[in-house]
């Protein structure tokens, strides 16, 4: 069984090196094409009808004005009458058309009777939850309550970060033909490997007759893993019409109600403390939603899981609104959150500089070290020494302020399989059913290639992103790189002792002597005993050589790795006058494995703190009390961050001999995770008070220095 | 989008020739930036869209003696880069500056932000112009109001008027000239805002039969500004905006014009906040004083209360920038 590990890195030429992405020119001009940007030859539209209601029950439905129309090939129902639809924007039924207008002038023309049924579309009002809430059972570790007597300090506040939603730039959305027992799919998915499965179940197609390929996709955050109902749809009606490809993309309004959000999280948190910081106690009440499924726990305390004394109780509440999905590390950036403000309160209460809080009670975590470590270069970058002060003390109507907060993941590898083809003329081809999904997949993966063969970027063709190529898993979990690359490291380290073995005897070595060094391949200790990668190539003679490569995820074998923290600072100013924040600057220090590409892992970090900055300030799903409406379902106002509000980022990853040890560890959820805390946290340092619902909008920043004034 | 007949008239002759005589008949495309998404939403389902940009009457920043003429086809962009108007007109090229993104900037018009919706969410998510329900309720004084009115909000209408200019030209005694088939009027800018009565009705004072073709400024020697508060700096509406008009005699305010934006379904001329100005030296505590005189007699609703101090700020800011040129 022969071994593999990375090459140490004093003699690695290509990982480790900044580089830019393969892809940078394709996308920055518009040559790379989505799925969305297809068109297949014959291919139709395809439109949906949603329900206009939060809670109804259809009573009747006529589609055959919709059918008769010219242009329309097909109409399928998807919810019939008598059956109830629990949320705005439920598919009702679809069409597809020759046109786009054509198909949704069509779906007008359907007529559906409903009977309008009550709803609950609010959870922030646990009160108003009536029989949607179901308590969970408390659970009570240590003795709260006799710890909340003895403690110096106590601390009690109700903090909400409300739901949002993944705002993937490219909706979801499928183009499919079902034709005879074949089905073509071009996606827009985290999941290329697997989708075409999923959508064989629900069409009775075998996997195998599935064929799935996306080279690109504008963003999935968690929300694009299954065939969808838009899937499954599209295949109908391509069946329906004769075969012809259908297309169906949501549009911005439904993509926002239907296809997946972040859960809410509310809590009311009690902690207890000794005079010199020391945490004792905790108890929460916390309630949640995720749609008509409730929402679970977060994660709390969260990092500071060993809190001796704790009470936890939750609730979830199930509203007439679209369902939950995975948002880029699910439940964290809520747990983080409520428990950073819940420290910076207590720190606040105590008179205590935050960090020295946070460092205090490492001894709760799990990686006391780290984030000792991370707490003091995080500080360092930030000048928080010299900066921070305490709350509220600043002159002039603006107020600048320091906040931190914490975070933690684990990663690992998913099962990746890739398959490597050195050609008699020196061409090599990857090949691994994985997708990129804008991390930055296809450049590390051609990095790893490149190295182990020692050839030139340029060198190596990668195909990904098609359902023929050997299985990869989906991106999910942070998964994606600790998968392909110990796929493509084994799978060109096959390959290439394939070729050392045909190139051995025309060099006079044997293959274990042999070393493929800057487009050659030659003789370790006789570098001028060597022969050029394509001349060496040619001793295969006719046959190429191809070769697999697994990962397995239950065996990191040094080469992947999971668990990490992070530390994140913001520094904010609030015009105390209008109530609008404005980000200076945001650090992120972040606990990391070998990195593969040093601009890739800080990119991953750059818009993992800008969807953070986006859901500290701006971003929230407004529903209506009284119809039941998503009413900021545009992208008008849910409001995201432009490049002015972001302010500067600074990155500072733990580039260590040891974490280089650890192997590989994807960054994509970490650093998302502790954005919205930390900011909370600035803008509380700033102004002297919490503001204790996110986004920290004018009105929300106006009423807590009213009432703090009051 | 519902199918729609697409006239391309090359002379404002010919295009009021085109305009229906009831709301809702005929469109006119300008910049589009507003009515694509109201024809795609079926808000507006116009049977004939009249493209103007192909107008060349329509477009140009003229002065002409004692007066700038703005012609209604003229970007946002181009308004705001304009020397005359920077010099003369910092209240506009500043509001002007506040629609948020340059793309908007770019495509949108004159007459098209005159002319805009609302961008009041229950008409735009299918609830009429007033946001009511089938019983005609209004759903905003019980609902989601926290951008809508703070003034002028006693209903039936409770939207904020989405114009950026509006203020601005209420500010500096602008005229917009209006055209039909049968002529032209002069209407002031003050007047062409109105405050609607029922949802079929608009929420300006330009006829379905007429075409806004130019705004007329009338030369002045004033100091002016507008101040915009917004929360976010990219592509966002203002939460409240104050423009200010000052003719100043020395250092002492001889008479002012303060006109809201945001705040009201029309530009609101804040009465009270320009008297207490008059005859005064600018300061910061003068400015703060005209802020809340301005705003007395303001009755939010439920969740908008902090537009009042928005707005209270927006006025000391812009007085502050017109007189002193900082804040």
């Amino acid at each position: 069984m022969p071994e593999y590990s990375w090459p140490p890195t004093d003699q690695r030429r290509v990982i480790g090196k900044p580089t830019k992405r393969r892809d940078g020119l394709e996308k920055s001009t518009g040559k790379a094409k989505y799925s969305s940007d297809l068109k297949p030859p014959g291919m139709l539209f395809g439109a949906l009808l949603t329900s206009p209601h939060p809670r109804a029950k259809i009573t009747s439905i006529d589609t055959s004005e919709a059918e008769h129309m010219q242009g329309v090939t097909a109409v399928h129902v998807m919810t019939a009458a008598g059956k109830e639809v629990q949320w705005e924007g439920t598919e009702i039924a679809t069409v597809a058309a020759v046109s786009e207008e054509i198909a949704n002038d069509a779906i007008r023309k359907i007529k559906v009777g409903y009977e309008v049924l009550p709803h609950l579309v609010r959870e922030d009002d646990l009160a108003k939850a009536g029989n949607r809430a179901k308590a969970a059972g408390e659970q009570v570790t240590g003795d709260p309550d006799k710890a909340f007597q003895e403690a110096d300090a106590v601390v009690e506040a109700t903090y909400g970060i409300p739901v949002i939603t993944h705002c993937c730039l490219e909706s979801h959305g499928n183009i499919v033909q079902f034709a005879g027992d074949k089905v073509n799919l071009w996606p827009s998915t985290q999941n290329v490997s697997a989708i075409g499965g999923d959508l064989g179940k629900s069409l009775e197609v075998p996997a195998a007759n599935v064929h799935v390929e996306m080279q690109y996709i504008g963003g999935g955050f968690g929300s694009k893993f299954a065939a969808d109902s838009w899937g499954v749809e599209a295949a109908l009606l391509s069946k329906a019409s004769g075969g012809k490809p259908v297309k169906i993309f949501l549009d911005r309004a439904t993509e926002l109600k239907i296809a997946g959000n972040r859960p809410s999280a509310y809590a009311t948190i009690k902690v207890g403390a000794k005079k010199d910081g020391t945490i004792t106690a905790w108890q929460s009440t916390s309630w949640a939603t995720g749609g008509m499924g409730g929402g679970g726990m977060p994660p709390i305390p969260y990092v500071f899981t060993e809190i001796p004394n704790k009470r936890l109780n939750h609730t979830a509440v199930a509203v007439n609104a679209g369902g939950a999905r995975a948002w880029r590390a699910p439940n964290h950036p809520q747990a983080s959150f409520l428990t950073c403000s819940a420290f910076e309160d207590l720190a606040a209460k105590l008179h205590m500089d935050p960090v020295e809080l946070f460092t205090k009670n490492l001894g709760y975590t799990s990686r006391e070290a780290t984030y000792k470590a991370q707490l003091q270069k995080a500080a360092e970058i930030m000048e928080w020494q010299k900066r921070w002060h305490p709350r509220g003390q600043t002159h002039g109507p603006v107020k600048q302020g320091l906040g931190l907060a914490v975070n933690t993941w684990g990663g690992g590898g998913h099962a990746s399989q890739c398959r490597t083809t050195i050609n008699p003329d020196g061409s090599v081809v990857l090949e691994i059913g994985t997708q990129d999904l804008g991390t930055g997949t296809r450049t590390a993966i051609t990095m790893v290639a490149a190295e182990t063969l020692g050839l030139p970027l340029g060198a190596i063709t990668l195909r990904i992103g098609n359902s023929d190529y050997p299985p990869d898993g989906a991106s999910g979990g942070s998964t994606t790189i600790g998968g392909v690359s110990p796929s493509t490291l084994k799978s060109t380290t096959n390959a290439l002792r394939k070729l050392f073995a045909a190139v051995a005897p025309a060099l006079g070595a044997t293959p274990e002597q042999l070393a493929a060094v800057d487009g050659r391949i030659q003789v370790k200790d006789n570098p001028s005993k060597s022969l050029p990668w394509q001349d060496a190539c040619r001793k295969l003679g006719t046959n190429k050589i191809s070769e697999m490569g697994e990962n397995n995820p239950r065996q990191p074998g040094g080469l992947m790795g999971q668990g990490v923290g992070g530390v994140q600072m913001a520094d904010v100013s609030v015009d105390t006058e209008t109530g609008i924040v404005k980000m200076n600057k945001f650090v992120a220090v972040q606990d990391c494995g070998l990195i593969i590409n040093p601009w890739l892992a800080e990119s991953q970090i750059h818009g993992a703190v800008i969807m953070g900055v986006c859901g500290a300030l701006f971003e929230e799903r407004v529903m209506d009390r009284q119809s039941g409406k998503y009413l900021n379902a545009d992208m008008e106002f849910y409001k995201l961050a432009g490049i002015a509000d972001i302010g500067e980022i600074v990155v500072h990853l733990d580039i260590t001999p040891e974490n280089d040890k650890r192997g590989v560890i994807g960054l994509g959820e970490p650093p998302a995770i502790g954005v919205i805390g930390a900011i909370g946290n600035a803008v509380a340092n700033a102004i002297g008070v919490r503001v204790p619902q996110v986004p920290l909008t004018a009105d929300r920043v106006l009423a807590a220095l009213e009432g703090s004034n009051a | 989008m519902q199918a729609f007949e697409y006239a391309n008239p090359t002379t404002v002759r010919e295009a009021v020739g085109m305009l229906g005589a009831r709301w809702g008949e005929v469109d006119v495309l300008a910049g589009g930036t507003d009515l694509l998404s109201l024809m795609k939403e079926h808000i507006e389902t116009p049977r004939r869209v009249v493209n103007i940009k192909n107008i060349k009457e329509l477009g140009g920043i003229k002065k002409h003696g004692t007066e700038v003429r703005i012609g209604a086809t003229v970007t946002l962009d181009e308004l705001e880069r304009n020397p005359d108007i920077r010099r003369y007109f910092p209240v506009l090229a500043q509001a002007a500056r506040g629609v948020s993104s340059p793309q908007i900037r770019n495509m949108g018009t004159v007459g098209g932000d005159l002319c805009q919706r609302p961008r009041c969410w229950y008409y735009r998510n299918g609830f009429g112009l007033l946001g009511q329900d089938k019983d005609g309720k209004s759903l905003v004084p019980g609902g989601e109001n926290k951008y809508h009115a703070i003034l002028g909000n006693a209903g039936p209408a409770y939207f904020v008027s989405a114009s950026s200019l509006g203020p601005a030209l209420v500010a500096l005694g602008a005229k917009i000239r209006l055209v039909s088939a049968s002529g032209s009027r002069d209407v002031d800018a003050a007047k062409f805002f109105v405050t609607p009565q029922n949802a079929d009705s608009r929420e300006i004072a330009l006829l379905p039969n007429e075409l806004v073709t130019e705004i007329v400024l009338p030369n002045t020697d004033t100091h002016s500004a507008t101040y915009e508060v917004r929360q976010k700096e990219a592509l966002d509406w203002p939460l409240a905006t104050a423009s200010v008009v000052l003719n100043m005699a020395g250092d002492t305010v001889s008479s002012a014009r303060i006109v809201l934006g945001h705040v009201a379904p029309t530009p609101w001329v804040a009465a009270e906040g320009q008297m207490a100005l008059s005859g005064k030296a600018v300061s910061q505590a003068v400015a703060m004083e005209a802020g809340k005189a301005a705003l007395e007699g303001a009755t939010p609703l439920s969740q908008n209360r902090y537009k009042v101090q928005l707005a209270r700020v927006a006025v000391k800011r812009a007085v502050l920038m017109a007189a002193i040129g900082k804040i």
